[in-house]
């Protein structure tokens, strides 16, 4: 396989953009990527599209050809990829795939998602469709609901707390503030948190990911294209993709992910690194609950022990290791299908020193995106 | 969902019929066409007990405001709702609704045992799902 490097990044700002469709904010932050790629769109060979439901958010479907259309891409190859909540991990990681095998040198990888344009209730139940139809949303499992059984086990074995779920609400705040692309800009209190309206029991509002429109975009280079064109190229040094139980209930352990267990030891194996060498960590808080799982799973810290890790700011900006210095899904925004490539460009910011008011000191990223209650993992491991 | 997509699961849906592997005797519901532990695919319905314990639950109390912060109902369920994933006593697990209790007599451990019910109705002149909920016993 060939070395590939992050050549460009481009992301639109995420929110509630009532004035954005789909094409306009796809076709944003491709054409930002290429310029920060300093290349033209004609030079791409190949585009891979995540996204998780043209189909039920905007009734679009055919979403690689048409953003490849508009974007400019004249028959190149185009590819939607859906995997629910890591359709942009695995757009990442096929376009990955496409240039290391030497099929392609110059391929965009992107991820989008226009949730706003239908109401709650709709979002609800388009998001439950990454859950079984007929043997969980059928009963009424919401995703909150599902990720609520998680914690509800969680402080049920392991004695963790609402305050430490809202802690990870709190600190993902504090970072946005620093993330002029982020949703919510302001800070929050654990108060805040704990006294937010009820979701799904121990789930509060604000341990909930927000419905977001956005989109994100970032370019991959075989390694001789990428040291032509660019001065600091983003090594992606591991790859991990597995699935799990589509069902909660099938799991051995319901508060471990196993698709992020196996999919992180894939990208370390092929980095050849361990979770002591990760300096910062995106990880995929599409509930609070998530965070923690995520922080056990990846190896930062023992099964059970995420919530004291938390409490004692091991995951806060200059920790032992900064969890979500974008701001997370939580207060950066949940635009489904760009989730996963939004947490590549914020590697790729703290690796090429550019992260400003959030800025780490790091050599080593990692990015961890998940379908569903896990379902799916994809896990990136990204360098200097 | 559609009266077909409905009509092909009564067995499971009215009775907790899973499946059983005929090489390996791994019971499955809900049911399987392949055996997860032994690869097998000659599965055979089995008729599964209703009696289990409550590994997990919550208690639906929102689902998400739209955009503009209105709350909206699921159409059909009154709010707040139970669910839980339940280990039935013959091994497998599944999701399913808590009834006849107050949210605040569940507990992790609880015994239950299935009743049946309706689940769903599709709006005043759609279809009405009916199945297996649990009771606390």
């Amino acid at each position: 396989m060939r070395k590939v490097a992050i050549i460009g990044i481009g992301m639109t700002k995420f929110g509630n953009l009532w004035d954005r469709d789909l094409v306009s904010l796809s076709v944003e932050a491709g054409m930002k990527a290429c310029h920060d790629a300093n290349i033209s769109q004609e030079e791409v060979e190949a585009l891979y599209g995540g996204t998780m439901s043209g189909g039920l958010f905007v009734n679009q479907e055919h979403v690689a050809a048409l953003l490849g259309d508009f974007s400019g891409l004249k028959n190149i190859p185009c590819t939607r990829v859906e995997a629910a909540c890591a359709s942009g991990g695995l757009a990442l990681r096929q376009a990955y795939i496409d240039v290391a095998s030497g099929m392609h040198d110059i391929v965009v990888a992107g991820g989008v998602e226009k949730m706003t344009d239908i109401g709650g209730a709709a979002v609800t139940k388009t998001l439950a469709t990454a859950a079984s139809q007929e043997w969980e949303a059928v009963y009424g499992a919401t995703f909150p609901g599902l990720y609520a059984m998680v914690a509800k086990l969680h402080m049920h074995k392991y004695g963790t707390t609402e305050k430490q779920l809202a802690m990870c609400a709190v600190k993902n705040h504090k970072n946005a503030v620093y993330n002029p692309f982020a949703q919510f800009r302001r800070e929050i209190s654990v108060q805040d948190v704990l006294n937010s309206q009820k979701v799904a029991d121990p789930l509060n509002l604000l341990d909930c990911s927000p419905i977001t429109d956005g989109a994100a975009s970032v370019i991959l280079a075989s390694e001789k294209k990428a040291k032509k064109l660019c001065k600091k190229p983003i090594w992606i040094l591991g790859s991990g993709h597995a699935i799990d139980t589509i069902s909660l209930h099938d799991r051995e352990d319901i508060t471990t992910l196993k698709a992020t267990v196996e999919a992180a030891k894939q990208a370390y194996k092929q980095a050849k690194l361990s979770p002591k060498d990760i300096d910062c960590v995106e990880v995929h808080d599409c509930f609070t609950i998530a965070e923690l799982c995520a922080v056990e799973d990846l190896g930062f810290c023992k099964k059970g022990e995420s919530g004291k890790f938390i409490e004692s700011g091991h995951t806060q900006i200059g920790g032992s290791i900064p969890v979500n210095t974008s701001g997370g899904l939580k207060a950066k925004g949940h635009p489904i299908g760009a989730s996963g490539i939004a947490q590549v460009i914020e590697a790729v910011l703290q690796l090429r020193g550019e992260a400003k008011g959030r800025q780490v000191d790091a050599k080593i990223a990692m990015t961890h995106n998940v379908g569903g209650t896990g379902g799916t993992a994809v896990v990136h491991i990204l360098g200097r | 969902m559609t009266v077909p997509r409905i009509w092909r699961k009564i067995p499971q849906y009215y009775n907790l019929i899973g499946k059983k592997c005929q090489k390996c005797n791994s019971l499955y519901f809900p049911p399987r066409d392949v055996c997860t532990h032994c690869g097998e695919i000659n599965l055979q319905n089995y008729k599964l007990e209703g009696n289990g314990e409550i590994i997990t639950f919550t208690v639906i109390r929102t689902p998400m405001p739209d955009p503009e912060g209105e709350i909206i109902d699921i159409p059909g369920r009154q709010i707040p709702y139970i669910i839980a994933i339940i280990k039935l006593d013959q091994g497998p697990c599944l999701t399913s609704e808590i009834v006849d209790c107050s949210p605040g007599e569940v507990k992790i451990g609880k015994k239950v045992k299935s009743v049946f019910r309706k689940i769903v109705e599709k709006g005043p002149r759609g279809v009405i799902q009916y199945g297996c909920k649990f009771k606390l016993i």
